[in-house]
């Protein structure tokens, strides 16, 4: 009888999951399926489900563009460059400046260094939108509006203190007799934290990468106001501008959408481990 | 020898400091230039009126803009529809997104892989899960049409998007799927910390799953919970990507929150010290949440 029970009892736990996994994949099938169905197929109605001609077309469009295609699709590849451009230098510039901080905020006895460390995480949290008049004015000023480099510069506001806050964490769980025997040995405060903190918290390092890669990969606010061609643009812009004043290529939209969300759902689902422990860092480290 | 170990071990010290405040020097100087100045020069602005460019004239208003603001019925809506959608959207986050942690920690058939699945929706850009949304709910081709009336739920295509309230819900909506997955990993997380031995205890003791639910789990959840109650609220009152894409703001500002205000009086409009004075307000929020966040993660009694 207990075996039973036991059994009943998993069944009505897994029928609780099926709303779950609808909830989860409902809205990811339609994004697929709308990204291979043709544009006759996506302006049925009743809505063809399943499309009866499926179609790489709208892929073909935005990776080997012809003419006919639209503008958006035709320079949607350079504006994904842009984006893995602009990602990965603030993803590089805030880890390694950050981590000097990071150092010596949670390791060196620097005076006023605990309120530094809460004006570093109260900084993390200013919204882009408080900054961005000031950032804008300086930007067109210094003859840096529409450039990469702005996006990278102004990416820096979240990406840095972030950095700095999470990799101290990881930090702090470095055993100080780690530390100290190096220092004896002679070692100086750089080589410290280059050849025995930095090493033993790798996971901490890939962790805070993927977060401010995603982060910044993610970022729209600053790219929809600091640039106007493609020439800086990047992946979310562009997606905004498949909805055009006139016409929206819904499938160019949807197979943008899916590009777009190639890189980061890979990294979540290899990084799994490490997404969560930053995730719970705040919350679970007390 | 030993007399000259409190000296040295002193001048070490300013030596150290030394090093450390120059590892911190780039941080500081980045941080100063692109978070802290902008927003001193934020609150400068808020006291003119001006346009955006390069040689327009700067007029001191004082409080102008301020005042002004506080006596604009727009401006109380906009407030009074961010409230709605941060109270609505947090809200119903957390409870689901507690229920799938809750679920995810009973360990049904393939639980591990719907843990590993959920961060799917977190990870999807946010202008991706935006444009996704809008077309499910474009009025003549969209999905959910289709899906409603398949199921014989609706007999004709609704518009969805022209009625302001329902706009705000559809956005709420979309805003839900993105954020559930990260509240429910965080507290799948503190749960999966928790020892056993409390809940086995009350158990014996005769208390019944909702008794040790309510007066065990949900106690020691309480830290967690309230940390991703603070990092979504910021977020949510902040929320400015995925209207832009769902909404535009539209039908009739329905959907305008403050900061979709800021982008419009400052970009749109042109109105420079008005849109700085929303953006300080924006800032004062957000720092006064970040108090209340800092306190929470350094409680005193967490310093021993």
């Amino acid at each position: 009888m207990p075996k039973i029970r036991h059994l009943r009892q998993k069944l009505g736990l897994f029928l609780l999951t099926i709303p779950v996994y609808l909830f989860i994949f409902l809205p990811i099938a339609w994004l697929l399926i709308s990204s291979l169905s043709t544009r006759a197929e996506l302006l049925s109605v009743p809505i063809h489900w399943i499309p009866e001609n499926p179609t790489l077309k709208n892929y073909i469009d935005i990776l080997t563009p012809g003419t006919a295609t639209s503008e958006v699709a035709r320079t949607f590849k350079i504006t994904l460059r842009n984006s893995l451009v602009v990602a990965s230098s603030v993803t590089i510039i805030a880890l390694m400046i950050g981590s000097l901080a990071a150092y010596a905020l949670v390791r060196i006895n620097i005076p006023f260094r605990r309120q530094m460390m809460l004006g570093v995480i109260g900084t993390r949290m200013i919204p882009e939108v408080s900054l961005v008049i000031p950032l804008y004015i300086i930007a067109t000023r210094m003859g840096l509006y529409n450039t990469l480099t702005v996006l990278i510069a102004t990416y820096l506001c979240f990406a840095l203190p972030f950095a700095i806050w999470m990799m101290g964490s990881f930090f702090e769980t470095v055993p100080l007799e780690l530390e100290d025997a190096a220092l004896i040995d002679g070692a100086t405060r750089l080589q410290t934290l280059f050849r025995v903190i930095m090493p033993i918290s790798a996971p901490g390092l890939v962790s805070t990468a993927i977060f401010v890669f995603l982060t910044a990969w993610d970022e729209f606010f600053f790219a929809l106001i600091f640039t106007s061609t493609v020439s800086a643009k990047t992946v979310p812009v562009a997606i905004a501008e498949f909805t055009g004043r006139y016409v929206v290529d819904v499938g160019g939209m949807m197979t943008g959408g899916v590009l777009a969300a190639i890189p980061p759902v890979i990294l979540a689902l290899i990084f799994q481990r490490y997404i969560v422990s930053g995730l719970t860092s705040g919350a679970v480290k007390a | 020898m030993r007399a000259t170990v409190p000296k040295s071990r002193l001048t070490n010290r300013q030596r150290e400091a030394l090093v450390g405040l120059l590892l911190l020097l780039p941080s500081l100087l980045i941080i100063f230039g692109i978070t802290l100045q902008p927003i001193l020069s934020t609150l400068y602005l808020s006291f003119f009126k001006t346009g955006l460019g390069i040689n327009i004239e700067r007029v001191f208003v004082g409080l102008g803009n301020y005042l002004n603001l506080l006596g604009d019925a727009t401006f109380w809506q906009t407030i009074g529809r961010t409230l709605y959608f941060t109270v609505v959207s947090v809200g119903l986050e957390l409870l689901l997104g507690l229920g799938i942690a809750l679920l995810i920690h009973a360990h049904p058939p393939g639980w591990k892989f719907l843990r590993a699945v959920l961060i799917i929706p977190w990870a999807v850009p946010t202008i991706v899960n935006g444009t996704l949304w809008r077309w499910i709910y474009n009025a003549d081709y969209g999905a959910l049409n289709g899906l409603l009336s398949k199921l014989g739920l609706i007999d004709h295509y609704i518009p969805w998007l022209t009625h302001p309230r329902t706009a705000m819900n559809l956005v709420i909506l979309a805003d839900i799927w993105h954020s559930v997955p990260f509240i429910a990993i965080i507290l799948q997380a503190a749960l999966a910390t928790l020892p056993v031995e409390l809940e086995e205890a009350a158990a014996i003791d005769g208390a019944n799953a909702w008794q040790r639910f309510l007066y065990v789990r949900l106690p020691l959840l309480r830290f967690a919970i309230l940390v991703a109650l603070v990092i979504r609220t910021v977020e949510a009152f902040r929320v400015f990507d995925i209207i832009y894409v769902i909404t535009n703001g539209g039908p009739a500002f329905g959907t305008v929150t403050i900061s979709y205000l800021t982008y419009l009086e400052t970009f749109s409009y042109g109105n420079i010290g008005r849109g700085a004075a929303l953006s300080f307000l924006i800032s004062l929020f957000t720092l006064t949440m970040a108090v209340v966040y800092i306190r929470m993660l350094y409680r005193p009694e967490d310093r021993a």
